[in-house]
């Protein structure tokens, strides 16, 4: 899992699009904790061909990226 | 990412027409919102410079980040956050203000400018785009000012609490604060209306994530565009406004609080884009994530203003290009000390870059 909390735009995309150049997983989770990067990186997930669905998880969020 | 984002383009608008509005109703021309000037402004109200010309409690300020902090409090987005690199932040916010001041004008500013028909802003827009180019090469190597944690909500509401302090003083006992009587600092909207304008503009640029600097940013690193909307809607808006109302006046020559000291402005702005990609987002965008509970937002914009009176304290701000008795035009610019802090800005900026970026030696 890739925990990006703590960081703002664009760090968290930067992380998931490191993850998908490296590896092109099927599934990832990313933890987020904040609503922009909930947005920007469901956006990047969309465009690189993801489902993703995010689960609220305390002050946080759980994105699942899946293909 | 091909989705169009309304909201981003709705604010965009907003920002555009309150420019417009604001400018109509005494703001300084092509200034209608400018954070550079404005914090400059401010930094001369409560007496961090002397520069008689540019001192006022700009309520434009404070009602954006009041704005930004009552939306994410009302759609439960204010988060209270803080620890990353807070002193890195603050010494990237100074330089950042004095590359502003250099070209006279945030980034949001220039847009206003090029919608005004400044030709000087095209030059710093080349600098601002190649500023972000740098600062994205160094993302792309791995740069980070780490992460931030959870904080107490009285830590992450310095900034809101600072800036209702402000306002109540500035309502209450105006006389303390330094008010120009000549040049931009006394030319100003209304103090409530320009105040009722910013706080709806706060609260849509928090909503929209608006940012001057994320949509270039984000169309190098992820060939995203959705912030760039917001930045071609401000433009589109301010010319459309300035055509109808008679205010677009295409050339590079004396035009409203500028000067065509070409190499300076390209170099001014490299510095505001640099540092704003490092420092993940432009001066507005420091107010509103400082107005939903970032502190070190907050931390930044303090820096910023230390920037701006130092700017002004030894002589580094641009100074515009004017007219003189024979109605010959005398060109602005900077003075050495302007040139010497540019340059230092840019080692300084070069130096911070290189030692937050971890090589990283992931296979591709």
């Amino acid at each position: 899992m890739i925990d990006a909390r703590g960081y703002v735009c664009p760090m968290p995309v930067i992380l998931v699009q490191k993850e998908v150049k490296a590896h092109a997983p099927q599934t990832m989770e990313v933890m987020v904790d904040n609503s922009c990067s909930v947005e920007n990186v469901t956006r990047f997930g969309s465009s690189q061909g993801y489902q993703v669905s995010v689960k609220p998880q305390g002050q946080d969020f759980l994105l699942t990226l899946s293909k | 990412m091909k989705k169009v984002n309304y909201l981003v383009i709705s604010a965009g608008i907003a920002v555009g027409i309150a420019a417009l509005v604001l400018t109509a109703l005494g703001n300084p021309a092509n200034m209608g919102f400018c954070i550079a000037c404005f914090e400059r402004d401010i930094a001369g109200a409560v007496g961090l410079h002397s520069a008689a010309k540019v001192q006022y409690l700009r309520p434009e300020i404070i009602g954006l980040v009041l704005g930004a902090f009552l939306m994410s409090v009302a759609t439960k987005e204010f988060r209270a956050k803080a620890g990353s690199a807070p002193a890195t932040r603050f010494v990237l916010g100074a330089f950042v203000m004095i590359g502003a001041l250099v070209f006279l004008g945030c980034p949001l500013r220039m847009v206003i400018r090029l919608g005004g028909g400044d030709l000087n802003a095209v030059v710093g827009l080349v600098g601002f785009v190649a500023g972000i180019a740098i600062g994205v090469v160094f993302l792309k190597k791995g740069f980070t000012l780490q992460r931030a944690y959870a904080v107490s909500t009285v830590e992450g509401s310095v900034l809101p609490v600072v800036m209702t302090g402000l306002l109540i003083l500035g309502l209450a006992a105006p006389a303390l604060f330094h008010a120009s009587t000549e040049g931009p600092g006394s030319k100003h909207a209304p103090a409530l209306i320009a105040l009722v304008i910013a706080l709806v503009v706060g609260a849509l640029a928090q909503k929209a994530r608006l940012c001057m600097v994320g949509g270039i940013r984000d169309l190098m690193l992820f060939r995203d565009a959705s912030l760039l909307y917001g930045f071609v809607a401000i433009f589109a808006t301010v010319l459309v406004g300035n055509l109808i109302l008679g205010n677009f006046h295409l050339g590079f020559a004396a035009q409203p609080i500028a000067h065509s000291s070409e190499l300076w402005n390209l170099l001014g702005m490299v510095l505001v884009g640099w540092g704003s990609v490092l420092l993940g987002g432009c001066p507005l965008r420091q107010l509103i994530l400082a107005g939903e509970g970032n502190g070190d937002s907050a931390v930044t914009v303090f820096g910023m203003i230390l920037g701006a009176a130092s700017a002004h304290n030894f002589g580094l701000a641009g100074n515009p290009d004017s007219l003189n008795e024979a109605k010959e035009l005398v060109v602005g610019g900077i003075g050495t000390a302007g040139k010497i802090a540019v340059i230092l800005g840019v080692v300084v900026l070069l130096a911070i870059s290189l030692i937050n970026s971890r090589q990283e030696v992931e296979a591709k």
